[in-house]
């Protein structure tokens, strides 16, 4: 799986986020290293949602946050609207965040509880925003209402008062007061019950279309990211798998893991027919030692030495569907061949 | 058991109450609950946090210690009542009678001792089991939750395992001296989608191995769907409908239970399909509204729910039941929803596409 390669990436200067090769590893001592993230490649277009899927410890949430370079990429280029973030010093990035802002999975640990709401939403007007304490309200309050938060009740009052739901939405009203080009969305929705999380999925399809928002959408749940995605990455051990329109990657999944996915997913139907017999018992394996070639062909009932051997590059499915797969669940176009002139390098860029 | 017993429900649970007194009242967290639960059969109770799932799970297992719960009902296992009975008492069903897997397991394990040494610690106490014959018997309980390396995980503690691990010991160590009747407690609600799929599949095979009975706790009402055999919905302490699984599916008669289905995102709608929230939050369970407790939140509601409180009516099939006035489907519900929209009722209006559901008490935001 969980390939490189760049196919899948649309010309430079339509995206408003372009990654490219995109590589996050943390020594963890006796020089071995967790490689978080390794290669990867997509791209956004203005107004578009992107969904991450994947098992915990795929890479997904390290990936938001390396994009606004929290931290920063081992190696790789993250492009925001034409600037090349990694090569930033500090004091650019600081100035840049601003287009780029994060919500996150604890809506309730992500505020700080003893600040009242009021101030926590100001916060990012304080280092940018206007200098008069009453034109900073304004927009608090009228970005507070935006998120269905009542902005005079709420000014004083501490996150602690407030139940899940509404401390998600005060989180998103701090990230979206500075009017931000680029939200990514971490989670934001799994902490949360059914009910609210329903009410939070359209707020932020709401948001979206009110200010022009492009958004990254980092979830395990793959309904959730069918709902609010254009399009979604599908990510296992640092690599991606399958990137896809959101209607074709439900209907024609590529990548057994995938499939996988989609059969483990609780369907709210009685009729249907379970597929208990599911033989996948497996683990991550450790990012450490990532299995060689393919990173997924150790839970894969399709793997042979191939796999073992080569690593999967990104092929076309169609004009807006493409999986790193040597035995793909659905036929793909370019002939496999192709793929061992470079992918022996791990991490090495097809052309 | 004989053959005439094994259609006897194992477990009667009659009107239970359990409320935590705190200073502002009477925490009303289960408000008259009856139940049975059969020998071999699931039932899943489905709700929102706070709907009193949790405590009612704890509270038929005896496990609600604090020193201001009240209990009171009935609550029968095997024709002896145990509301009532000291945890001392209790302590003699749990693990051999009833047991329970709790939601989190990289809290319900104990991080400082081994896997092995918990796991058997009760078949050493209950079944007098020798140290050597514990652990054959733990290497074995490992291995059928599917364990590999059962002989050497014996050994590790808690953190070398994953979630999924975890929670399969947990498992593990629920089934040890084979209870007659196993509570599953949000299992798979910290798990990944995979993970949870593995362990719920897990669950449902013991279950049948072991021919128990299951309670399985859950807020997904996609969990429960294709793997218990009766639901029951709770909403502020009480079922408000309850129903065998496909009953439940094909004709669903409380307007909670629809929104609860309706607010889940499916993967068969198109991408961008607006979800229809449920407006409003749970309610105050120390001052419960007057009437249907869902009613500040029911698109369908109408003066009468309000003021007074619909009871548990069988509905057509067998079996099942509901609480509600104007139930899903009917021409009552028709016409409240009509005179709901017209009267600008913001739940209503939302259900029709018309407004933006919040949190707050029911408030249409302008769209």
């Amino acid at each position: 799986m969980a390939g490189s390669g760049t196919a899948h990436l649309r010309p430079a200067g339509d995206a408003l986020l372009r990654v490219e090769d995109l590589t996050v590893e943390f020594p963890v001592g006796r020089n071995r290293v967790v490689h978080a993230v390794s290669g990867i490649s997509f791209d956004i277009v203005k107004g578009e949602t992107l969904g991450l899927v994947g098992e915990s410890g795929c890479g997904k949430s390290t990936t938001g946050r390396a994009l606004i370079q929290l931290p920063r990429p081992t190696a790789g280029q993250v492009t925001l609207g034409g600037s090349d973030l990694t090569g930033l010093d500090e004091e650019s990035m600081r100035i840049l965040r601003t287009k780029a802002q994060m919500i996150f999975q604890d809506p309730i640990s992500s505020l700080n509880p003893r600040r009242a709401v009021g101030e926590v939403v100001a916060e990012p007007m304080h280092v940018w925003g206007p200098a008069d304490k009453n034109a900073q309200w304004e927009m608090v309050s009228s970005m507070l209402e935006a998120v269905g938060v009542d902005p005079d009740s709420a000014r004083y009052k501490y996150p602690h008062e407030f139940s899940g739901g509404q401390c998600q939405r005060i989180s998103i009203a701090r990230a979206l007061v500075l009017e931000p080009e680029l939200i990514i969305c971490d989670e934001p929705v799994s902490a949360l019950d059914v009910s609210v999380q329903a009410q939070i999925l359209n707020l932020l399809e709401d948001l979206k279309a009110q200010y022009g928002l492009t958004m990254v959408f980092i979830a395990h749940d793959l309904a959730v990211v069918k709902n609010i995605s254009d399009r979604v990455a599908v990510m296992y051990l640092g690599k991606m798998c399958e990137y896809s329109e959101s209607d074709d990657l439900y209907a024609n999944p590529a990548h057994p893991y995938t499939q996988l996915l989609l059969d483990s997913l609780p369907i709210p139907d009685p009729g249907i027919q379970l597929q208990t017999d599911v033989t996948d018992d497996g683990e991550l394996p450790s990012p450490i030692n990532p299995p060689s070639g393919c990173r997924f062909r150790t839970r894969c009932d399709r793997a042979d030495d191939v796999c073992v051997q080569l690593e999967p590059t990104m092929r076309r499915v169609s004009d807006d569907h493409f999986v790193a797969c040597h035995h793909p669940l659905v036929a793909v176009e370019e002939a496999s061949v192709q793929i061992s002139s470079t992918s022996l390098i791990p991490g090495g860029e097809s052309t | 058991m004989t053959s005439d017993a094994a259609d006897q429900p194992v477990l009667v649970v009659e009107d239970l109450r359990t409320h935590f007194l705190v200073p502002a009242g009477a925490v009303k967290a289960v408000d008259g609950v009856s139940l049975s639960l059969q020998r071999g059969k699931t039932l899943g109770v489905v709700g929102e946090s706070g709907s009193g799932k949790t405590v009612l799970a704890r509270t038929i297992m005896g496990l609600n210690i604090a020193g201001n719960a009240v209990t009171t009902g009935s609550v029968k296992y095997g024709g002896k009542e145990l509301v009532g009975r000291s945890s001392k008492e209790m302590k003699q069903l749990w693990g051999t009678e009833m047991a329970m897997v709790f939601q989190d397991p990289m809290t319900s394990l104990n991080p400082v001792v081994k896997i092995g040494r918990q796991l058997v610690e009760h078949v050493r106490v209950h079944l007098g089991a020798s140290k050597a014959e514990a652990r054959s018997i733990g290497t074995e309980l490992l291995h059928s939750v599917k364990i590999p390396d059962a002989d050497e995980r014996f050994d590790v503690y808690p953190h070398e395992m994953s979630g999924g691990m975890r929670q399969r010991v947990c498992i593990a160590m629920a089934l040890a001296c084979s209870p007659d009747v196993l509570f599953a407690d949000e299992p798979t609600t910290a798990l990944d989608v995979t993970v949870q799929h593995q362990i719920l599949n897990l669950l449902g095979s013991q279950q049948r191995n072991h021919n128990m009975a299951m309670m399985l706790v859950t807020h997904d009402i996609g969990v429960v769907a294709g793997r218990t055999d009766e639901i029951a919905v709770m909403y502020a302490g009480k079922i408000v409908e309850k129903a065998p699984t496909s009953a439940l599916f094909n004709e669903m008669r409380h307007p909670y239970t629809e929104a609860l289905l309706n607010s889940i995102p499916q993967t068969t709608k198109p991408k961008h399909t607006r979800l229809s929230a449920i407006t409003g939050r749970p309610p105050d369970l120390i001052n419960p509204p007057s009437g249907c407790s869902f009613a500040p939140r029911c698109p369908y509601a109408r003066p009468k729910c309000h003021e007074e409180e619909p009871q548990l009516q069988a509905a057509g099939s067998s079996g099942h039941e509901f609480a509600c006035h104007t139930p899903v489907g009917s021409p009552a519900a028709k016409e409240a929803f009509e005179a709901n929209i017209s009267e600008g009722l913001p739940q209503a209006l939302v259900i029709a596409g018309h407004g933006i559901a919040s949190e707050d008490d029911p408030t249409v935001w302008a769209s």
